[in-house]
């Protein structure tokens, strides 16, 4: 028998017992289902981290004073002045993989505008800034270097801060000022929309200012401290090598004996992509595993369905034999017909694990990716378990005695 | 004359408990082409072990058994398989037929193990052969549409699909009332005026008397 003709044979048979290859296909069913939409939203999980990543910048690595040490008070990341000005651009000299460097001063307060106010984090910067942040402008101009030099009283709005303060969604009326702690700041633009970072903070809750205004005007510090330094690199790979080498240089700047502690904090975004992502993999992993539980339980249903097809239908098997048929072509039948129901019940599996999948997503509002090798293995992986489930009935048939067979009540 | 089937010395011998019962003793004879032989005998005479021997779904434990020139008492299951799907064509009391299948389909059933076939070439071998049985109108009924003496005439054709060398019936008219049984040995004796071999196994003496030959066995032996 050819193979087209098999697989006629095959679904006439499933056909004749309709609702019992439909139930038995149930198993197959809702495992493939339950692992296509797990894996879906399993790889959207992935997908997004990596993007919220990406959206904190390029290969960006923060440098923080460290605490200060009071009389046996320890005060906690950043409460040292010990960061300068001068050491950014120090590293920027001369750290080989840094391409660019920002300097950064924070602090926060009321902004209004009109009738308006609202409180929101502030932060001075270079004009570096947006760039190293993979960020861009919705609308207006992020502000120049000459806006450094002379420390206008310029700013640029985060998505939060616009929305809240200028209350219609229209265009930024020219030369809006607001009010930041009662000093009045020119708007120059409108940052893009970035959305919440993967632990939960705002990120467009922000209000840049060039670093030499917010230092003077709004910080009132006389000093040359700065809160942060944004270091970009040209590659992940070179991290390792480059926080030793910024450690040597700032420790050097800050003339620290060899057995003195860092005064400083280095902070890489790879550990909290490590940490979420596994996190993520794990619930990945663990529901794949249910799944295939399930899977195997179908796959044994399947088992179980074809040994009493194969007990019912004793009498046709030794029919067959009787008029030619040999061992392998029976083996053969009822192999291509556990797999025509594994089979079957995969493509189904697919349809209903593609919608759930995204039945799911819309209701929770996750991302999802069911990628064509997820269905591909899947479907390759039913079709396998037809064989390997439907191997042991179909051998059994084909190692009955004819006669006996024939005989069989 | 053109022998067909030559039996010498076939035996079949069951291993019981310990204890060899042979449930064919010895069996020697030769059957011509055309013939139309009844075997007769009572429960456990070994006629049907001998029909399982003829139609090759069973080896016999001695002797040597030549259809149609091939000695087929030593072959590999496949082998036999083949000779049963182009040599012998099967008939039973019971008529074993695909239930929920229809007539044209049970009949094609043989084609599917042989040489590859179009489609169109097997229904109409398949339709060709129903309507010699008489069955020309009822081509896509089911079993569960047709008498028994309809049903029996589908197994014929199927049998008679892949032109056997033999046709082999046992008990053909066992489960039928004795007007169908009448139709059913009507159509054997016109296959056999065609030329067709039957060899057929009967209890019933009147059944018997219509065949050419009747051949008698008890306890293995062909008396």
């Amino acid at each position: 028998m050819n193979l087209l003709l098999l697989l006629r044979v095959a679904l006439r048979a499933l056909w004749r017992a309709k609702v019992r290859s439909l139930l038995t296909s149930l198993g197959i069913i809702v495992g493939i289902a339950a692992v296509i939409a797990v894996m879906g939203l399993g790889n959207g999980a992935t997908v997004m981290i990596k993007d919220q990543m990406n959206s904190l910048g390029n290969n960006l690595v923060i440098i923080f004073p460290g605490s200060l040490n009071t009389g046996g008070v320890r005060g906690g990341t950043g409460t040292q002045q010990s960061l300068m000005d001068g050491d950014a651009t120090a590293l920027g000299k001369e750290c080989e993989h840094v391409l660019s460097v920002c300097p950064i001063v924070t602090t926060s307060g009321q902004t209004m505008y009109g009738a308006n106010n609202w409180w929101s984090p502030i932060s001075g910067v270079t004009p570096n800034f947006l760039e190293m942040r993979r960020w861009s402008m919705a609308e207006g101009d992020f502000f120049t270097e000459a806006d450094m030099r002379s420390g206008s009283h310029v700013c640029v709005l985060g998505a939060t801060v616009a929305q809240n303060l200028f209350d219609s969604d229209s265009a930024m009326p020219e030369n809006t000022y607001i009010r930041i702690r009662n000093i009045p700041f020119r708007v120059l633009g409108i940052l893009a929309k970035k959305g919440t970072a993967a632990w939960g903070q705002d990120q467009d809750n922000i209000v840049l200012a060039p670093l030499t205004a917010c230092r003077r005007v709004l910080q009132r510090n006389p000093f040359d401290n700065v809160n942060q330094i944004y270091l970009s690199l040209d590659s992940m790979a070179n991290l390792e090598s480059t926080k030793r080498e910024i450690a040597s240089v700032i420790r050097d700047r800050h003339h620290l004996s060899s057995d003195a502690d860092d005064d400083f904090q280095i902070m890489d975004m790879t550990e909290v992509t490590k940490m979420v992502s596994s996190v993520s993999n794990l619930m990945t992993v663990l529901l794949t595993v249910i799944a295939s539980i399930s899977l195997l339980v179908g796959g044994i249903g399947i088992m179980n369905i074809m040994l009493v097809s194969v007990t019912e239908r004793t009498r046709e098997i030794g029919l067959r034999m009787a008029i030619g048929a040999r061992q392998r072509d029976i083996l053969r039948q009822f192999l291509v017909e556990a797999m025509m129901l594994s089979g079957i019940g995969g493509l189904l599996g697919v349809g209903v694990g593609v919608a759930a999948a995204h039945v799911l997503a819309d209701i929770n509002h996750w991302p999802i990716l069911v990628s064509p090798l997820t269905i591909f293995v899947a479907l390759g992986f039913s079709g396998a378990m037809g064989v390997f489930f439907g191997f042991y009935p179909a051998w059994r048939a084909s190692r009955l005695n004819p006669i006996d067979a024939l005989r069989y009540e | 004359m053109d022998t067909i089937v030559s039996l010498r010395d076939i035996r079949k011998v069951y291993h019981l408990g310990g204890e060899d019962i042979a449930a064919v003793d010895g069996v020697s004879t030769d059957i011509i082409r055309g013939d139309f032989v009844a075997i007769m005998g009572a429960s456990g005479s070994g006629k049907s072990t001998l029909l399982n021997i003829l139609g090759c779904l069973d080896q016999p434990t001695g002797g040597s058994y030549i259809l149609n020139g091939e000695d087929v008492a030593r072959l590999d299951g496949n082998m036999l398989a083949r000779v049963r799907n182009r040599r012998i064509g099967f008939v039973f009391q019971n008529f074993s037929l695909l239930p929920r299948t229809s007539a044209i389909e049970n009949v094609e059933l043989p084609l599917y193990y042989g040489p590859h076939l179009r489609n169109a070439e097997r229904r109409e071998r398949a339709s060709r052969l129903l309507k010699r049985v008489g069955l020309g109108e009822r081509l896509h009924h089911t079993p569960g549409q047709l008498s028994g003496g309809q049903m029996q005439r589908v197994a014929i054709a199927r049998a008679l699909v892949n032109n056997p060398s033999i046709l082999l019936a046992d008990e053909p008219t066992g489960n039928l009332d004795s007007r169908s049984g009448a139709e059913i040995m009507t159509l054997f004796h016109q296959l056999s005026e065609e030329g067709i071999t039957l060899i057929m196994v009967t209890h019933s003496d009147e059944i018997a008397q219509q065949a050419k030959r009747v051949v008698h066995m008890r306890d293995g032996r062909l008396i």
